[in-house]
């Protein structure tokens, strides 16, 4: 699709109205705006001044640039520092970790010759049609695993999802020639080395995708924080950002400045809304400029057909 | 075979699905297990296991609150709309993605439609906020003074969150559904075209009488594959852009957010696992219902 955007436009005689295409052309436009100011908002709040937002409200054209709210969240760098932390490492503990967990399992179950592959197809399939619902799961993780306020919580529940085991068993069937694996048996290769040497280096464009889907799933969960985190601790990057958004409060009662000016007997507020904003804008940050570098693999991976079951 | 010679030969296999099976078991299975707790008063003096049990008085009371109706309404009234937007509005953009005759544009536009898919709902929630909030909001401070009507309190507005929600999904989620409708629009045989245009058709004509029809069987299958899930709501959704405002709850709670709310911030074990095994029985229903449509459309796409 990246070569070819279009069959039935790429014919010059079979094109579309030139007015068609001007009103089609500024439809998109119009809407693609519309999907960027939101973003471009909160931009704009967070290099505003506190006091023109509380007079004038939220506003596109701030009246001055300020870079206050940041320089207040820089002075609190600690906090900030440990939620990327925290995020970094869910992400990239659970992004390794749950390919390689999946890919083990979806390769025996790749695998014609093997007697109980239906049963294990069933048994991971079956999950997705039926689930306990949250309270015995969340008894499971906290009374059973004892992972409360623990960060592992943030990583083990994503770990494996079982269309994406299914996706990759489908891969591996209809893309790794079955020859090649009988050779290399006959050739005295183990079943381990078969794997990581023939399997996996063909089935590439799958695990990529995956792991691109199970990344953006781990960078942006809020959910496993909010059902297993309780201290300030292991606070991620997008439960401090809800953290922020539910209690404004939240940031300025745990800010080194805050508590500085406090001591001082400083009648300096803290700067609330551009705060929050640029909180934000830590948290959006790291997506939208990653976005033009990942999101044609996206595309690729949804279009070749690998994420379908 | 036998099973020994079984073992012998396939031993590394079990060897390398271990982690995945302790997951399931874990993550999936004993939680099948614990929906037992729905029959049970659990108290933690008996714990868990030796909790009494009171059979179905859980499902007694949670039917008899006028809450198991409205979340049921929610639930269903809100995935059904969402179905009904995610089909339209994807096929038509991808439609007209396909025919714009600047490409690099065209690429540009999938592009940042297909962007909110990837923001958290919390980054939702909070451009959302930056337009509803009363006192600062952007539509408030500005819009609303610019069309002459009075600033709204928009989190306690129940008359609007049945329109903004599905708005809301839609936008987030229409990219997505884009790019595999026009993966489907591209792989469509150009001669198809070429005979509709010989035989002097229409641009309209040809989305009407080409394209639609063969883009009808992905249309099923995507659709028929949410209709599955329709018991099911989007926990982010309704629970992180109403910013969990009390005076919205008859048009936000859904069956997710009150089984969260009454476990998580009541502690009711049995009414909010009662609530929850209700969704997963009726969801078990719905997912095989819509699976054995998918089936008789097309039966790759069939989850089983």
């Amino acid at each position: 699709m990246q070569t070819e955007m279009s069959k039935s436009g790429s014919n010059p005689f079979n094109a579309i109205s030139p007015t068609a295409n001007t009103i089609i052309n500024i439809g998109f436009m119009l809407y693609t705006i519309a999907c960027l100011l939101p973003i471009l908002l909160i931009v704009m709040v967070s290099l505003s001044n506190e006091q023109d937002v509380l007079t004038k409200g939220y506003s596109f054209i701030p009246n001055q640039i300020d870079f206050t709210a940041y320089k207040f969240l820089f002075t609190d760098w600690q906090q900030i520092l440990r939620s990327y932390g925290v995020t970094i490492f869910v992400t990239i503990a659970g992004t390794i970790l749950s390919l390689i967990i999946m890919a083990l399992y979806a390769y025996p179950i790749s695998r014609t010759d093997f007697p109980h592959r239906k049963f294990f197809t069933f048994f991971i399939f079956f999950t997705m049609l039926f689930n306990g619902g949250l309270v015995p799961w969340y008894l499971v993780y906290v009374n059973m695993l004892n992972l409360r306020d623990n960060i592992w919580a943030l990583v083990l529940p994503l770990l494996v999802s079982a269309f994406f085991v299914l996706v990759i068993r489908t891969f591996f069937q209809s893309t790794i020639p079955v020859a090649i694996l009988e050779a290399a048996k006959i050739d005295g290769a183990s079943e381990m080395l078969i794997f990581f040497r023939i399997v996996t280096p063909l089935s590439l464009p799958v695990l990529a995708t995956v792991a691109l889907f199970s990344t953006v799933n781990y960078w942006n969960d809020w959910f496993l924080s909010l059902v297993f985190i309780t201290d300030d601790k292991t606070l991620s990057i997008q439960y401090l950002m809800y953290k922020m958004l539910l209690n404004i409060q939240f940031l300025a009662s745990n800010s080194n400045a805050a508590s500085a000016i406090a001591a001082a007997g400083g009648q300096v507020s803290f700067p609330n809304e551009t705060v929050r904003m640029a909180m934000a804008i830590m948290g959006i940050g790291p997506i939208v400029f990653a976005y033009p570098f990942f999101q044609k693999y996206f595309v690729k991976g949804l279009t070749v057909g690998a994420v379908k079951g | 075979m036998t099973l020994a010679t079984n073992m012998r030969r396939y031993w590394i296999f079990y060897v390398m699905m271990a982690p995945g099976v302790l997951f399931l078991i874990f993550n999936n299975y004993i939680p099948m297990l614990g929906t037992v707790i729905a029959f049970k008063n659990v108290n933690y003096a008996d714990g868990i296991i030796n909790s009494p049990w009171v059979w179905f008085d859980n499902f007694k009371y949670l039917f008899k609150t006028s809450d198991a109706w409205i979340i049921t309404r929610n639930t269903l009234l809100y995935n059904i709309s969402f179905i009904i937007l995610n089909m339209i509005v994807p096929v038509a953009f991808a439609i007209m993605l396909n025919e714009m005759k600047n490409k690099l544009m065209a690429k540009f536009h999938q592009a940042v439609i297909f962007l909110a898919y990837f923001l958290s709902m919390v980054v939702v929630s909070y451009l959302v906020y930056g337009f509803l909030h009363d006192t600062h909001g952007f539509v408030n401070t500005s819009i609303m003074k610019w069309l002459g009507l009075e600033p709204l309190q928009w989190y306690f507005e129940t008359k609007i969150w049945p329109f903004l929600l599905p708005i809301i999904n839609t936008w987030k989620n229409v990219g997505y559904y884009t790019v595999l409708y026009l993966a489907a629009i591209i792989g469509i045989d150009d001669e198809y075209y070429e005979a509709a245009t010989i035989d002097g058709a229409s641009k309209w004509q040809q989305i009407k009488s080409v394209t639609i029809p063969l883009l009808m069987p992905t249309i099923i299958v995507l659709t028929l594959l949410q209709i599955g899930r329709v018991f099911y709501a989007d926990f982010g959704l309704f629970f992180q852009v109403p910013r969990e405002s009390g005076p919205l709850f008859p048009v936000t709670n859904v069956i997710d957010t009150y089984v969260y709310r009454t476990f998580i911030a009541m502690g009711d074990i049995g009414l909010s696992s009662a609530a929850g095994l209700y969704q997963s029985l009726v969801g078990f229903i719905l997912v095989f219902l819509s699976n054995w449509f998918v089936r008789r459309v097309d039966k790759d796409s069939a989850l089983f």
